[in-house]
């Protein structure tokens, strides 16, 4: 019997190496998996490069990762928000690199590597300092940038519903970048508020098919709370 | 001269805005126009974070940390509205399939360059989000913003000197004092404000400036 879930947060995340790119869903904090979070931060994995739309806001989920130093490189659209301090102090200090890609070429990007393509042609950021140095091409007389794929040792996401196969469904704008994540990671990790036998989610409605997760871990009943 | 404030922007932008339009707002100004759109207009408003029939915020109380629009903050889904994720999202862009997007700007060309993401400031950290996308995705591309910065330099110029968002792409800027058209052969004055003179407005601006549609 194939059985995807997990115990707890801390066998969910059991394995994630020093060195390793770990790609975190959520935009802001819609859909960040905060259980999985902690649990990396306890675990103790370093020099990590992290993919996100964003790089933290507050004190935790992926701030709190920032915070304990864990994180050698980001790789997002948006880092500055009012709330982003701990990234800001370490940027400031040149204690983390950062990579700066339009929001839609990271989504774009992180699919193809799902997708199996070797590289994309993208419209977003030609003739922009974020293009510069990159091969170009026009193609019927619009200009395009060669991009290439974002791949990932491991994907934290978050999703409402998941069963034993890895099928997934999410809550409203809390999905964001999980579909994608969970396809161009190589173990993509699911917290889910609910963990629900096979056959209750609809076939038709599944938004990630289980051969994209290999992990699924259900909240704290405190968490499944506060997201029910 | 009646210069416009913000709200008069806004309703103005609003009104140009056709029934069974898709339109993306971006952050700041532009999310205003939502709040004008004639009520006998259904129109789509998408949400790069994942939502198309985007509604009003919530009432107090009634918001939801999941349901959130592109400035975080929260808002609600209309009746048939619909969730998606990130990569369908930027296609939604991408792709051409947006009809409008409103976006502010810190400097626009006459040929339609945008410079809305970064100042160039030394120190400051980067940050882009989906402005990229946007600039160069949507059929057609507002600006909405100030003529003038508060030092009073214009802020639509021949050539942008902060970094660039996108090449050629704004079709239409909303000022405070005018609305213009933009294109390959430079700007062309659609509307002044009462009070206003085509010769008031070169001298303001200092680019060349044509008159009519």
């Amino acid at each position: 019997m194939i059985d995807k879930t997990v115990g707890d947060f801390e066998a969910a995340v059991a394995g994630v190496f020093d060195g390793a790119s770990v790609m975190i869903g959520g935009f802001g904090t819609a859909g960040m998996p905060d259980g999985l979070i902690d649990a990396l931060i306890a675990q103790g994995a370093t020099d990590l490069t992290v993919i996100n739309n964003n790089a933290g806001n507050g004190e935790t989920g992926l701030a709190a990762l920032l915070k304990a130093k864990r994180v050698r490189k980001i790789i997002c659209s948006f880092p500055r928000q009012s709330d982003s301090q701990h990234f800001d102090a370490l940027y400031r200090a040149g204690q983390i690199e950062l990579e700066l890609v339009p929001q839609g070429n990271l989504a774009a990007r992180i699919h193809a590597a799902g997708a199996g393509l070797g590289a994309i042609f993208t419209p977003t950021g030609y003739g922009t300092l974020l293009a510069e140095g990159k091969e170009t091409r026009e193609i019927e007389g619009r200009h395009y940038v060669l991009e290439y794929p974002i791949h990932a040792d491991f994907a934290l996401i978050k999703a409402q519903r998941g069963d034993r196969w890895g099928n997934l469904v999410y809550r409203k704008t809390a999905r964001n970048f999980g579909p994608i994540m969970a396809m161009a990671a190589k173990c993509t990790i699911a917290q889910v508020v609910e963990i629900v036998p096979l056959g209750d989610l609809d076939p038709e409605a599944i938004v990630t098919p289980g051969i994209f997760v290999q992990r699924v871990v259900q909240s704290r009943p405190a968490l499944a709370a506060i997201a029910a | 001269m009646n210069r416009m404030n913000r709200e008069q922007m806004a309703r103005r932008v609003a009104a140009d805005i056709p029934e069974g339009a898709y339109v993306n707002l971006g952050i700041g100004l532009p999310t205003t126009v939502a709040d004008f759109l004639p009520p006998e207009r259904e129109i789509f408003l998408q949400s790069e974070n994942g939502l198309l029939g985007m509604g009003p915020a919530p009432a107090p109380g009634e918001e939801d940390p999941e349901l959130i629009n592109a400035g975080k903050q929260p808002v609600t889904l209309l009746t048939g509205g619909a969730y998606f994720h990130h990569a369908d999202s930027f296609a939604m862009m991408r792709g051409g399939h947006l009809d409008i997007c409103v976006l502010g700007a810190f400097q626009v060309s006459v040929f339609g360059d945008l410079a809305n993401w970064a100042t160039g400031e030394s120190g400051a950290i980067p940050a882009v989000g989906g402005a990229m996308d946007l600039a160069i995705g949507a059929k057609r591309t507002f600006v909405m913003m100030d003529l003038l910065t508060r030092q009073g330099e214009s802020k639509l110029v021949q050539a942008c000197t902060y970094p660039i968002t996108g090449l050629a792409c704004v079709s239409r800027v909303y000022t405070d004092l005018a609305v213009f058209d933009l294109g390959p052969d430079g700007a062309r004055v659609i509307e002044l404000v009462d009070g206003l003179t085509l010769d008031a407005l070169r001298e303001l601006t200092g680019v060349p400036l044509m008159m009519g549609s």
